[in-house]
């Protein structure tokens, strides 16, 4: 894992320094609220529907047992016992006060933690794939290209006042679980006669107006990932929009130029760039590698390289419930004998994404005892244990499931990606997390969600879509009829490789009608798929969209 | 009719201007005014910066229930998430503001 090094502890330490004395002077009347607020946002402390909401960064979303361990003291301390995973990998805390929050950020500062660049229209903190570094598909570990962003974007100067918020995601993997095709950059590493290069893609997001990501290089030398990041966001920060907040991000420039044009500014921005001083030389990126090198691994014995045979499969013959968690919650691993474990965070009974000190507690002890030491947080809102021993699996099962961690639910119908929506941000249509829940709670009454199968169902409060509804399977979107609460419906979205944007099937619904509409979708899915590997999109995909729409409105 | 709503600078806990203009934790102890000395009650409240993090105007019905477009926005800030009845200010011992319940 990457350490601060004293460049880092340093800004990181002035940085909290610098806020603790805005706070002050706020808290004494010397500063206005009008002068405030942007200096308060700079550090991540926004205010929400019923308090002030901090948002602390995790960078790519790898964290440390002494780091989430920290994080639940900052819960139980500042808080009111819980955090909450958000899409950016990122955690946020509900309810810290004003007069707290610069000691929340000394005791960050003490892990190598902060919120810096956490809002506002910079650079955001850098996503990536969260089996980084333990994919069995990967190529290499992205986390050392996220690392090199983090240091280049942080307070960079040329890019602290962009016309809007800009989100990097970084993938190195076979299978895109980064979402890359719907970030302002998309980064894909892939190899090419044998070397490994960068596909760019610009121009993706969700919010009011999707857009799948563009190519604008197929293939770019790694060596070279800055000084280009650097000419795209140079043509962006001149040419994209501030008169109008909601055409201000890139994907309304790539959109206007066209992709073409688009991709002569940058390629000519970056024939004039000074390439040597932009570009780390090779010993610095060797250096950040170093950090990233993988765990020892233990060379297992023969017993425990296998799934078929041994303690594990007998235990998971035995029991039910562990088969269950196993096959829906663990992914396969680069080093023989071991699996990913995810931790679902999508107890239907829990607001998605929400985490208790306790909860975090657990995890961290696991990721010391079982992971080396390692937790993810995912864009997906859950957590990952990464590398975890086979012959451990049955020991890791037992503390998440006596710890509610263990719903058996990954990437399955109800794990859910939700907004925070009206239950806690001003800027709602309607709430967000009781309908996740509700849908949760159907799947659980019907038994069905291991033969559903893959199955994404996303939901946003308003149209800004945190919760990416347009790149679910199923999306719904939070509208306001008149006060009301009412759902809008969309079909076949995906945020991976098969990227898509998905399309609003019709009138919007009660939440009553919504539950019972996402039922029915199911049920048609079950009925008329081809096989049952066919996935829900799949099949959504085959047969277009008159059945799915008659199943949610019936016939006219 | 109207009440001011604000959000206290240090903790950010949502009040509401009272009668005699101290804030007050629940809806239904706020002040409620006719247009024009909303306007007025709303610039008094404003003026206290250096106690307040923001304030609005609000809709209330005579009985102070929230009211008009933002109402079922209003009831959730007034009483704490629908999905956590133990938190804000639904959680209080007296109960606090009233729940808002499920819709
Ligand atoms: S999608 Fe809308 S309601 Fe949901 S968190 Fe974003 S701004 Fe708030």
């Amino acid at each position: 894992m990457y350490r601060y090094d004293e460049f880092d502890a340093a800004i990181v330490r002035d940085r909290v320094a610098q806020f603790k004395g805005q706070v002050a002077r706020r808290l004494s009347g010397e500063l206005t609220e009008d002068q405030f607020k942007p200096l308060r946002l700079m550090n991540g402390l926004y205010l929400q529907l019923h308090a002030y909401m901090l948002r602390v960064a995790i960078p790519y979303g790898v964290l440390s047992s002494r780091q989430l361990r920290r994080l639940a003291r900052i819960a139980r301390t500042y808080d009111k016992g819980y955090g909450h995973i958000t899409t950016r990998q990122n955690i946020q805390f509900n309810w810290p006060s004003l007069v707290d929050a610069p000691k929340i950020l000394d005791e960050l500062a003490e892990v190598e933690m902060h919120a810096i660049q956490t809002s506002g229209n910079c650079i955001r903190n850098v996503t990536t794939d969260q089996y980084a570094g333990a994919a069995a598909d990967e190529i290499e570990d992205p986390r050392v290209w996220c690392e090199v962003i983090r240091q280049w974007s942080t307070f960079h100067p040329e890019f602290s006042f962009l016309p809007r918020k800009f989100k990097i995601a970084v993938t190195a993997a076979a299978t895109d679980r980064a979402a890359v095709r719907v970030h302002d950059i998309g980064l894909r590493l892939h190899e090419r006669d044998g070397e490994a290069g960068f596909e760019v893609l610009v121009g993706g997001g969700l919010g009011r107006t999707p857009h799948i990501g563009a190519v604008v290089r197929d293939f770019l030398p790694k060596e070279h990932l800055l000084s280009y990041l650097e000419a795209i966001l140079r043509v962006y920060n001149l040419e994209g929009r501030r008169d109008n907040k909601y055409k201000a991000r890139i994907k309304i420039l790539v959109n206007a130029l066209g992709v073409e044009a688009f991709r002569e500014k940058v390629e000519a921005e970056w024939a004039t760039l000074r390439r040597d001083a932009v570009d780390l030389p090779p010993e610095e990126v060797d250096r950040i590698n170093a950090y990233f090198a993988p765990p020892a691994f233990e060379a297992l014995a023969a017993e425990d390289l296998a799934d078929e045979d041994g303690d594990v499969a007998r235990f998971a013959e035995a029991n039910a419930a562990f088969r269950a968690w196993r096959d829906a919650n663990t992914a396969a691993h680069k080093a023989p004998g071991y699996r990913i474990v995810n931790v679902s965070l999508k107890d239907p009974d829990i607001p998605p994404g929400d985490i208790t000190d306790a909860q975090m507690e657990v995890v961290a002890d696991l990721a010391e005892r079982f992971s080396f030491d390692e937790a993810r947080a995912t864009h997906e809102q859950n957590l990952v244990l990464p590398h975890v021993r086979l012959r451990d699996l049955p020991d890791v099962w037992r503390a998440l499931d006596a710890a509610g961690l263990a719903t058996p639910n990954i990437e399955k119908a109800s794990d859910i990606i939700a907004c925070p929506g009206l239950d806690y941000c001003s800027l709602a249509n309607a709430r967000s997390i009781p309908l996740a829940q509700r849908i949760g709670s159907d799947l659980a009454a019907h038994g069905d969600e291991q033969d559903i199968g893959d199955l994404k169902i996303k939901i946003s409060g308003c149209i800004n879509a945190c919760g990416h509804h347009h790149v679910g399977h199923i999306g719904i979107l939070g509208v306001d009829k008149k006060g009301e609460e009412f759902y809008q419906i969309l079909l076949g979205g995906s945020a991976s490789d098969d990227a898509s944007l998905a399309a609003i099937q019709g009138r919007a619904l009660s939440a009553d009608e919504t539950v019972a509409a996402v039922r029915r979708l199911i049920d048609l899915y079950k009925e008329r798929r081809a096989a049952p590997e066919e996935r829900f999109l799949d099949a959504f995909r085959r047969l277009g969209d008159a059945p799915f729409k008659e199943a949610i409105y019936g016939v006219h | 009719m109207k009440a001011v709503t604000a959000n206290l600078l240090a903790d950010g806990r949502v009040v509401y201007l009272g009668v005699g203009d101290g804030f007050v934790e629940r809806l239904r102890d706020a002040a409620r005014f006719e247009d024009a000395a909303a306007k007025d009650a709303l610039a008094r409240t404003l003026a206290r910066g250096a106690e307040i993090a923001g304030a609005y105007l609000i809709d209330v019905a005579e009985d102070g229930a929230p009211a008009g477009r933002e109402a079922w926005k209003e009831s959730i800030r007034n009483a704490g998430p629908t999905v956590r009845p133990d938190l804000g200010k639904q959680a209080a011992p007296d109960g606090g503001a009233t729940s808002v319940g499920e819709r």
